[in-house]
C-alpha cells in the first residue's frame, strides 16, 4: 500500500502511529498541540490522543528537554519538537549534558529513549535563527544518535524508528523540504534508521549529502548525467553513526568524493568524512576528497542565503575539479 | 539573619525548647526524634571520614554537608514509599535515610564509576550541573501525574517527587524554567532549597534581593521558609509539602534555611569569602546540638546513649575507610558497552581497538 504525500504530512502520519502504537509516547513542544506546530507536523493529534500525550509546553526550550528527561526516568517515550534550529541552544545544556550521558553515567540503568526533532537548515527565507544546521555539534557528541531525513518515505519510517530506538535521537527534518511530495510506502519493511541509502547510481563520483542537500545533490546528478558524467548520490540519512560501509564502498567504486551540506565548512561533517575516506581509502582514490558546504559565517541574511547555500552549479564546479586530478 | 523572615517555622530552638506553631506541628514521637538524631549524628560522622578520605587522596573531591544534617534527614523523612528523590551533590544524609549504600556515594567521589546507585529507582544520581535536576524532577511528576499515581481516594495508591537544590540555584534558568512547568502542570513536586548562605563565595544577598521562599508566589505556588537546622520544623513542613503533592494539589517550594559550616568542597577556602564571627554565629544554630539538648532535657537519651552513637560512628567510619580498596573501577569495556542501549558499528570498532592496544601491554608483560 502506497500513497503520494509530502514530507509534512509522512511525519504527521508516521508521528500518529507512534502514538497509536505505545501509549508510552508523548509528544510535547511549543504550538505543536491547538496549532498543530508552526510547520503543522503535529496537526490534528492533540485532538486525537488528548492533551497528556501531546503537550502544549510553556517558551522554554531547556525546560522541554529536561522535563522529557524526567519523563524517560518515568518510563515515556517523549517526541520533542524545536520550533527552529537556533533555538535549540537554550535546551543544548541538557541535550549534551544530561540526555546524551545519564545512559552511560548509570551503567545503563536510565536509557533516554527521547527523540528531540529539529526542523532544519535555510532556503526559505527566513529571519536569523530560523535557518541554521547545529548537526556537528549533536554528532561530535557521544551518547547522541543524530539522523536526517530527506523525502516523505523516510520521514513517515525514521521518524518511527527513532521513537522506537532506545537511546536518544536527534531528528533533523529539513525544513525546506517539508513540502515537496513522494511516494511513501506504508507496507514495505523500511532500511534500518543507521544505514546509508543510495539515492542514484553512478560510476564517475561519489556525491555524499543529507536532508536538505539530498534533493539538490540529485539535481546536480541529472545535470551531469546530461553532459555524460554519472554521479552516485548517497543519502547518508544517519550523522551519527555513520554508515561507513554504504559510504565506503561507493567511493571504492568511484573513486571520487565530494561531501555536500549546508552547514559551516570548517569542522562540519565533511570533515570527518574526508578523514575517514583519506585513512581508509587513501590509495583507491583519484582524487582528495572535496567539500561544498556553507561558508564560515553566521547564517546570512534570507536575500542573499542562495549565495550561501550550496547549488547545483557549486556541485558541479566541484565535480569538474575532483575529476580533473 | 538577613534574608531570615520572621515567618519562618520554628518548632525547636536553638536553646532546645519546643515551640508551637499555628499551621505545622511535628506529629511524630519522641523515640523518631532520637532517631533522626541518630541519623544526623551518624551522617556528620560519615561526612567527616569522607572529607578525611579526600585529604588522604581517596577521593577526588568531596561536598561537605557539615550543618546541613537537620534539612537533609527532616526531609528525607517525609520520604516514603512510591517516592521519588532528585537530589542535587550534597545529598548524603538523604542518601543515608533512603538505604542507600554510602560506598555509592563513595565511588562517584573517587571516581569509580558515574554514579550507579543501587537504589537508583527512588534516589536519582547526584547532579553537579547546576539546578538541572529540578527539570528532571518536574517531568518525572508529570509522568506520575498522567500515571493516575496523584489524587487518588486511597492515598496509598499516591506519590510525589522531592527535589533538592541551593540557593546559588534558584540564580539558573533551569531551576526557574522547573518552577514554570510544575506550576503549568501543576506537577507533585517539591522544591526543597537548602539555603546554606553561600553559593561556593558568593553570598545569598547576591542572588536574591527578596528571601527565596517568597519567590515562589510569583510562580503560583505556595513557599514556607523553614528553620533548616530544626529537624522537627523541617520535618512538618516537607510532610505537609510531600501530602499536598500526593494529594494533587500541585507543587510546593521550602526553603530551609540553614548554613553550610564547611567548604563548598573540600577545593575551596571559605575563609577567603567568609568572616570567622558568621560561622561562629552559626555554631549556635547547630542542628545536632539543638536536638541533643532538648532529648536529653527529656530523658530520652543519656551520655550511655551518646557515647554508644559515638562508637556506631567510630563503626561506620572504619568501614567507609575499609570500604574504599573494595570499590571496583568501572571498566573501558563496561564504558563503552553502556555509551548507547543500542550498540553501533562504529564504536564497537573502537572498543576492539582499544582491547587489542590494551592486550599489547599484557602480551609484552
Amino acid at each position: 500500500m502506497s500513497e503520494t504525500l509530502t514530507m509534512a504530512k509522512a511525519l504527521n502520519r508516521g508521528l500518529r502511529r507512534a502514538l497509536q502504537a505505545d501509549p508510552k509516547v508523548l509528544l510535547a513542544g511549543e504550538d505543536i498541540g491547538k496549532l498543530g506546530g508552526v510547520f503543522r507536523i503535529t496537526e490534528g493529534l492533540q485532538a486525537e490522543f488528548g492533551e497528556n500525550r501531546v503537550i502544549d509546553s510553556p517558551l522554554a526550550e531547556s525546560g522541554i528537554i529536561g522535563t522529557a528527561v524526567g519523563l524517560c526516568m518515568r518510563g515515556y517515550r517523549p517526541v520533542v519538537e524545536i520550533q527552529f534550529d537556533g533555538f535549540v541552544f537554550p535546551g543544548f545544556s541538557q541535550i549534551v549534558t544530561q540526555v546524551a550521558k545519564l545512559h552511560m553515567r548509570t551503567a545503563g540503568q536510565n536509557p533516554m529513549p527521547m527523540v528531540i526533532r529539529i526542523p532544519f537548515g535555510g532556503g526559505i527565507g527566513a529571519v536569523e535563527h530560523h535557518s541554521e544546521s547545529p548537526e556537528a555539534y549533536f554528532a561530535h557528541t557521544p551518547g547522541l544518535k543524530v539522523v536526517s531525513c530527506s523525502n516523505a518515505n523516510d520521514a513517515y519510517w525514521m521518524i518511527q524508528q527513532a521513537i522506537q530506538s532506545d537511546d536518544p535521537v536527534v531528528f533533523l527534518e529539513p525544513k525546506r523540504r517539508y513540502h515537496v511530495k513522494d511516494t511513501v510506502n506504508f507496507s514495505a519493511r523500511p532500511a534500518p534508521m543507521h544505514q546509508a541509502n543510495i539515492a542514484r547510481y553512478g560510476t564517475d563520483a561519489t556525491l555524499l549529502c543529507y536532508g536538505p542537500m539530498v534533493k539538490t545533490c540529485l539535481d546536480a546528478a541529472a545535470v551531469a548525467g546530461e553532459e555524460g558524467t554519472s554521479l552516485e548520490v548517497v543519502d547518508l540519512r544517519t550523522l551519527s553513526p555513520i554508515d561507513w560501509v554504504t559510504i565506503t564502498s561507493s567511493v571504492r567504486r568511484t573513486k571520487r568524493a565530494i561531501v555536500v551540506h549546508e552547514a559551516p565548512l570548517t569542522l562540519g561533517l565533511g570533515s570527518e568524512v574526508a578523514a575517514r575516506l583519506a585513512q581508509d581509502l587513501f590509495y583507491v582514490m583519484e582524487a582528495p576528497v572535496l567539500r561544498v558546504a556553507g561558508y564560515d559565517m553566521p547564517y546570512p541574511p534570507a536575500r542573499v542565503e542562495e549565495e550561501y547555500l550550496p547549488s547545483v552549479d557549486r556541485i558541479l564546479d566541484a565535480v569538474d575539479r575532483s575529476l580533473a586530478y | 539573619m538577613r534574608g531570615q523572615s520572621h515567618d519562618m517555622v520554628q518548632l525547636l530552638t536553638p536553646d532546645g525548647e519546643r515551640l508551637e506553631h499555628d499551621e505545622f506541628a511535628f506529629t511524630g514521637t519522641t523515640d523518631d526524634l532520637v532517631g533522626f538524631l541518630r541519623d544526623m549524628i551518624l551522617a556528620r560522622r560519615f561526612d567527616a571520614e569522607a572529607t578525611a578520605l579526600q585529604r588522604h587522596g581517596e577521593l577526588g573531591l568531596w561536598t561537605p554537608l557539615l550543618g546541613q544534617e537537620a534539612a537533609q534527614v527532616g526531609s528525607a523523612r517525609a520520604v516514603r514509599e512510591g517516592d521519588v528523590v532528585f537530589p542535587s551533590y550534597r545529598e548524603h544524609a538523604v542518601a543515608m535515610v533512603l538505604g542507600v549504600p554510602l560506598t555509592n556515594l563513595l565511588g562517584l567521589f573517587r571516581g569509580s564509576n558515574g554514579g550507579d546507585w543501587e537504589k537508583l529507582e527512588t534516589f536519582k544520581n547526584y547532579q553537579i550541573v547546576i539546578g538541572c535536576q529540578t527539570l528532571h524532577a518536574t517531568g518525572y511528576a508529570m509522568g506520575l501525574q498522567f500515571d493516575g499515581a496523584v489524587g487518588n481516594d486511597d492515598d496509598a495508591d499516591n506519590s510525589a517527587v522531592i527535589v533538592y537544590h541551593g540557593d546559588g540555584a534558584a540564580s539558573q534558568g533551569d531551576v526557574n524554567e522547573a518552577y514554570v512547568f510544575a506550576a503549568s502542570y501543576n506537577a507533585p513536586v517539591v522544591f526543597f532549597c537548602q539555603n546554606n548562605q553561600w553559593a561556593i563565595s558568593e553570598p545569598i544577598a547576591l542572588q536574591s534581593r527578596i528571601p527565596l521562599f517568597q519567590r515562589a508566589q510569583g510562580f503560583g505556588f505556595p513557599g514556607v521558609q523553614v528553620d533548616g537546622n530544626d529537624v522537627l520544623a523541617v520535618k512538618a513542613v516537607t510532610d505537609w509539602a510531600m501530602q499536598r503533592a500526593r494529594a494533587g494539589e500541585g507543587p510546593s517550594f521550602i526553603e530551609a534555611f540553614t548554613y553550610r559550616m564547611g567548604a563548598h568542597t573540600t577545593s575551596d577556602d571559605p575563609t577567603k569569602y567568609r568572616r570567622a564571627a558568621e560561622d561562629e554565629a552559626w555554631k549556635g544554630r547547630d542542628p545536632v546540638a539543638r536536638l541533643t539538648t532538648y532529648l536529653r532535657n527529656e530523658g530520652a537519651i543519656d551520655d550511655a546513649w551518646l557515647a554508644a552513637i559515638d562508637d556506631e560512628g567510630k563503626a561506620l567510619g572504619a568501614d567507609a575507610r575499609a570500604s574504599i580498596p573494595q570499590l571496583e573501577d568501572t571498566t573501558m569495556d563496561k564504558l563503552f558497552a553502556t555509551v548507547y542501549a543500542e550498540p553501533t558499528v562504529a564504536l564497537e570498532a573502537q572498543r576492539r581497538e582499544y582491547a587489542e592496544y590494551a592486550a599489547s601491554f599484557e602480551e609484552n608483560a
